[in-house]
């Protein structure tokens, strides 16, 4: 049986039946019908609803009734309801007590003073996470002095299971990265070399390049994208399920705990990915100068033992644990930065990943400039 | 005021993981109108049996019927318009932490039935103010509010489409003791207004006492016992004398 809602007027006085099932099935159609009849009875004075014949009520058609109700009201008509069965009373009443409070609209916004707004509040944002990366590197400073002291201090265990982790888990994907990139740059060179007969400097450029930056800034990037998301998520869950708190109750440092051997893994681990990255960005290349260059391996190796020395090799080493740094401490200020929705859990990894390589290629630019200013 | 039609019928319901058998053909009926409390000792499986009706862990055997009509018979399609029918408040609230309250409670409407945006945030904000909130929690999130407030969320969301049957997991666990009395008592209004079928696993005494119309006792894979809470305090049986009568039982009839 289908709801309705028939309406017979005498002069100002308005008669409404309500039949079938006002329920939240139907509440679409209903909701278009009392609309409807309030619109076109305004005029009217004294309502009646009876709600006798009802089959079934639910909240959503008490709700109707009431919105229909409140509409007349708002003219300055009474409404009475009538024939109400004892178990719909309460409904009703519960009813008639919702949606009093009036509704603040939002102001409207100037959107230009919206745009500026969002701009200030996005540079307010990066000059707090930078202070907040200081606050990290000073309390990481601490710890360290203070474990060096005690050196019995240091979680031995902990940092070997995240060295496992950052390190040893990550070759494979790094060695397959890092050869093809060497393999593509080797490519690349040879092709446009080609033309001015230039083949065999392609050794020094591929040499150069990858020692020096691609290869440490290939490593930084797979270690951010999968080792500096997965710090800020665990510290992230580990802040919203209290256990932070918990470390702290028993008179434990967090830094200590949980940043320093997370961070000592990575300064371990970056230069050994780095050198490993390296050597298989140099195979990848030797490969491809051997099988698509026509050059001997022997022209290669002693091509490259001209263009590089041991400075080349030693530039990219030295950046490495400063990028491992700069990765670590991103992922672990976006680790305590998580509060307690799964969304700001989601924002912050992603925050993590992208700061961490930003700040990664920022530091290589400073360390170029200085590299040079040294004279290395 | 209990009618004697069953909402959910529950025969020989056996489930269990791997090699372990948790529930070993227990049997029970909840009927129309009436609010159950489903008691146990910790790990007795309540949580298992709630899941199980609700279909969220499979069964090995037995049926569950709700209304009468076998659920493992049913379609994809009949099996959502069953699921309508009932509304669950789950231990933490499981409020969606990337919603606000008022989106909390107008996600199912808005999911399951086509209305205007008006009568959605209407309805929502009706449910909110029946379970005890003020229209200022409608903009928050679920991480702003107290344990007591998402338990009410939750329960307005569990209730947003208006259910025939309502499944609380420990509705009153982690609340203060007023709190939960005034957690009870809504749950007892509600239930009047909107001539609900309860479950409720608990293990509050006081709710036991106040609110439930029958318990239910699941022990050993079973239920064991199921009556007025006068049947409980007079039997004889070992841990439900140890529950009831125990030490923390007895303070509550006092």
């Amino acid at each position: 049986m289908n709801a309705a809602l028939t309406a017979s007027i005498e002069g100002q006085r308005l008669d409404l039946v309500a039949t079938g099932a006002w329920t939240a099935e139907r509440a679409a159609e209903l909701e278009r019908l009392v609309d409807e009849i309030a619109g076109r009875y305004a005029e009217a004075r004294a309502i009646d609803i009876d709600l006798g014949r009802l089959e079934r009520i639910d909240t959503f058609g008490a709700w109707l009734i009431e919105r229909l109700s409140r509409a007349f009201a708002a003219h300055g008509s009474t409404t009475r309801i009538v024939g109400l069965s004892d178990a719909d009373r309460g409904l009703m009443e519960e009813v008639r007590l919702t949606n009093r409070a009036a509704v603040t609209a939002n102001a409207a916004v100037n959107p230009f003073a919206a745009l500026l707004d969002g701009v200030g509040r996005a540079m307010a944002e990066i000059g707090q996470s930078l202070v907040l990366l200081a606050h990290l590197l000073g309390a990481l400073t601490k710890v360290t002095l203070g474990t060096l002291a005690h050196p019995a201090r240091l979680r031995v265990t902990s940092m070997m299971h995240h060295l496992e982790r950052v390190g040893w888990r990550a070759v494979p994907i790094v060695a397959l990265s890092t050869f093809l990139i060497g393999a593509i740059i080797a490519q690349q060179g040879i092709f446009h070399f080609r033309t001015f007969g230039a083949e065999v400097y392609v050794v020094d450029m591929v040499g150069i390049l990858v020692l020096r930056e691609v290869g440490v800034l290939i490593v930084c990037v797979m270690v951010a994208g999968r080792s500096g998301s997965a710090y800020t998520a665990e510290l992230g869950s580990m802040k919203m399920r209290e256990e932070i708190d918990a470390l702290r109750t028993m008179g434990f440092d967090p830094v200590e705990v949980l940043v320093l051997p997370r961070i000592v893994a990575l300064i371990v681990a970056v230069p050994l990915l780095t050198f490993l990255g390296a050597m298989a960005a140099l195979y990848g290349a030797e490969l491809v100068c051997t099988l698509y260059g026509g050059m001997e391996p022997e022209i290669f190796l002693s091509r490259l033992r001209e263009a590089i020395s041991a400075q080349t090799f030693a530039v990219g080493m030295i950046k490495a644990p400063f990028m491992a740094l700069i990765i670590g401490l991103v992922a672990c200020v976006e680790g305590f930065e998580v509060e307690g929705s799964a969304a700001s859990l989601g924002q912050r990894t992603t925050a993590s990943v992208v700061k961490s390589i930003f700040l990664v290629i920022v530091l290589d630019g400073f360390l170029a400039m200085f590299f040079a200013a040294i004279g290395m | 005021m209990r009618a004697n039609a069953t909402a959910i019928s529950v025969r020989d319901l056996t489930v269990g993981f791997d090699g372990t058998t948790v529930l070993d053909r227990a049997s029970l009926d909840v009927f129309e109108g009436e609010i159950l409390g489903f008691v146990g000792g910790s790990g007795a499986g309540k949580s298992v049996m709630m899941r199980t009706i609700i279909g969220l862990l499979p069964k090995r055997s037995g049926t569950v019927e709700v209304f009468g009509t076998d659920l493992a018979a049913l379609d994809e399609e009949a099996l959502r318009a069953v699921e309508r029918r009932w509304g669950v408040l789950f231990q933490q609230g499981a409020l969606f932490s990337s919603l606000t309250a008022q989106q909390n409670v107008e996600f199912p409407i808005r999911e399951n039935l086509n209305l205007s945006p008006r009568l959605i945030a209407e309805i929502a904000l009706a449910k909110l103010e029946m379970v005890g909130l003020d229209a200022s929690v409608r903009g928050k999130y679920p991480s702003e509010l107290s344990g007591g407030m998402v338990k009410r969320v939750a329960l307005a969301r569990a209730l947003a489409l208006d259910p025939d049957i309502v499944f609380l997991d420990e509705p009153t666990s982690g609340l203060d003791p007023i709190g939960a009395a005034e957690f009870d008592a809504l749950i007892r209004t509600l239930q009047r207004t909107l001539g609900l079928s309860v479950f409720m696993v608990t293990h509050d005494l006081d709710s036991l006492h106040t609110v439930c119309d029958r318990i239910a006792v699941l022990a050993q894979g079973r239920i064991i016992a199921a009556g007025s809470i006068e049947t409980m305090l007079a039997s004889e049986h070992p841990w439900l004398k140890s529950y009831f009568r125990g030490e923390r039982g007895r303070r509550v009839r006092h």
